[in-house]
């Protein structure tokens, strides 16, 4: 095995880091409370985690009230999308992108086999949605919009301002799932007039199954759950204290370290995509520009993405891929499809994700081993270059 | 997720490559997941002399191939035929279950390259 490991898929998670950690342990030891007790024991936990939601509310430009700690962005979806479509009376119409994480798709998809009507619209070759196709796609009973900040796996970025603006403009809720950006770009919540947004603490050097939702005051969707009635009611259940406590720790520091932080990954991904590039028959998926900081994703052609992904980690090297043998189903990725690639090229990607801890080193050493990686597994294809 | 069996004919895949003087080649692949294999045998009196692969696919399906390989050379081809893509996931000593689809392609090429090498031998029979 090799003694190197360089890990670049943070799309997928993050290490917490030290100065999260070190926030949260006294809240799995001494500060044991539960946060609705009357006791002191219990006190303390509740200013805790109000503390935290002003954090959180305050990293996002959002009121504390705004605020709803979930388990993480799936939850915060399904609380979204299902609970807009319980309060809405009789069947609405839904309007959201075809590469969704399938935190939103697949909620879409069982709302539609419940009565409701859904559209899905295209994105273009890189992955961007037209603005315009929302609002052709608007009808008198469209009562949602959820259309993801950045793709988890090409990284492109949508239009959220100008999706915004149509939305406020019809009066339709508009959500957004952002957990590919909260902690890598600036979010403001007021320019992208969004009225829901979701977010996951271990995508930004937080814990794991820990999230949060941001709901604009005024905004009314029914429960899923019933409970005792924590977080407004919405997402009942005794609170995950350390989890908050952690996440709005990470969501401080990363959003504190943005602007350097931008400049940073952009150039280490940049620098990489250029050296994948100059190998033979390699594509790059996704914006060229319009992208997240730290998301590269490439097809190299006649070879498969598992197969790739294997041999990376034999030198350490940790990535991902939209390859259907990489996801346990036989179909390639919902997204690389949306964006015309054939089935091919599609299982040929490979996402580097890259955040926080890696350095020019790791790109180098990256680029080091995989034209040997490519190469031996071309050797090793049936698949010829045409002509 | 792989046994080290199955990672190492990933590593280091037996008999990769053409055949230049083969006597059939068995082409075989998924529409699904799009992984191809094309296999190359060498027969001499009815029996596997030299054999070779080429795959297009994950890890488990070009495992699968160089196992295949291993396991058919020196074999007759009545023998080869009784090979199945279960005996090469068992030779590697199991695959994860949602793999075992990738693994199908082995034997269905090599069932083909004797094929098309015994419809050959019929036609050159017959002119």
């Amino acid at each position: 095995m090799n003694s190197r490991e360089v890990y670049m898929d943070h799309g997928a998670t993050t290490p917490v880091r030290e100065e999260v950690l070190e926030a949260m342990l006294p809240f799995f030891k001494e500060q044991y409370g539960n946060p609705s007790s009357v006791h002191s024991k219990g006190r303390e936990v509740r200013n805790a985690v109000e503390e935290a939601r002003e954090k959180t509310a305050s990293a996002l430009g959002a009121s504390p009230g705004e605020i709803y700690f979930t388990s993480g962005g799936t939850e915060s979806n399904n609380i979204v999308l299902r609970g807009a479509a319980k309060k809405h009376e009789g069947f609405g119409h839904i309007i959201t992108s075809a590469i969704e994480h399938h935190a939103v798709l697949d909620v879409c998809r069982d709302l539609e086999k419940e009565g409701h009507r859904v559209t899905f619209l295209p994105v273009d070759k890189y992955g961007r949605l037209d603005p315009s196709t929302v609002e052709d796609a608007i009808t008198p009973e469209t009562f949602i919009i959820s259309i993801m900040a950045a793709n988890n796996e090409i990284g492109t970025l949508q239009p959220l301002e100008e999706i915004g603006a149509i939305a406020a403009k019809h009066n339709i809720m508009f959500h957004t799932d952002a957990v590919q950006v909260v902690g890598q770009l600036p979010v403001d919540l007021k320019k992208m007039q969004v009225d829901f947004l979701s977010l996951s603490a271990h995508k930004f050097n937080g814990p794991k199954g820990v999230g949060a939702l941001y709901k604009r005051k005024g905004i009314k969707i029914d429960p899923l759950y019933r409970g005792g009635g924590q977080e407004g009611k919405l997402r009942p259940g005794t609170e995950n204290v350390p989890g908050v406590i952690g996440l709005a720790r990470a969501l401080e520091l990363s959003v504190e370290e943005i602007p350097h932080k931008i400049n940073t990954l952009q150039s280490l991904r940049d620098k990489l995509i250029e050296g994948l590039l100059k190998i033979d028959e390699v594509v790059l998926n996704g914006h060229p520009e319009e992208r997240l900081p730290g998301n590269v994703n490439v097809s190299f052609k006649y070879i498969e993405g598992e197969a790739i992904l294997l041999s990376l980690d034999m030198e350490g090297i940790a990535a991902s891929s939209g390859s259907a043998c990489s996801s346990g189903s036989l179909d390639p990725s919902h997204v690389l499809s949306a964006i015309g690639l054939d089935h091919q090229t599609a299982h040929g990607s490979v996402r580097f994700s890259l955040g926080r801890g890696n350095s020019e080193t790791d790109i180098d050493y990256v680029l080091e081993k995989v034209p040997a990686v490519v190469d031996r597994l071309r050797r090793i294809s049936p698949i010829r270059r045409s002509g | 997720m792989y046994n080290e069996k199955v990672v190492d004919h990933f590593n280091n895949p037996r008999n990769v490559g053409d055949l230049p003087d083969a006597d059939a080649v068995g082409e075989t692949g998924s529409f699904k997941c799009g992984d191809t294999m094309k296999l190359y045998i060498k027969v001499k009196d009815e029996r596997i002399v030299d054999v070779s692969f080429q795959t297009y696919g994950c890890g488990a399906a070009i495992a699968s191939s160089s196992m295949l390989t291993e396991i058919v050379k020196g074999k007759t081809l009545d023998e080869a035929m009784q090979v199945t893509n279960q005996d090469v996931a068992e030779q590697l000593g199991g695959l994860p279950p949602l793999k075992l689809h990738c693994s199908n392609l082995a034997a269905d090429a090599l069932h083909n390259a004797i094929a098309e090498y015994r419809k050959k031998q019929e036609v050159a029979g017959k002119g």
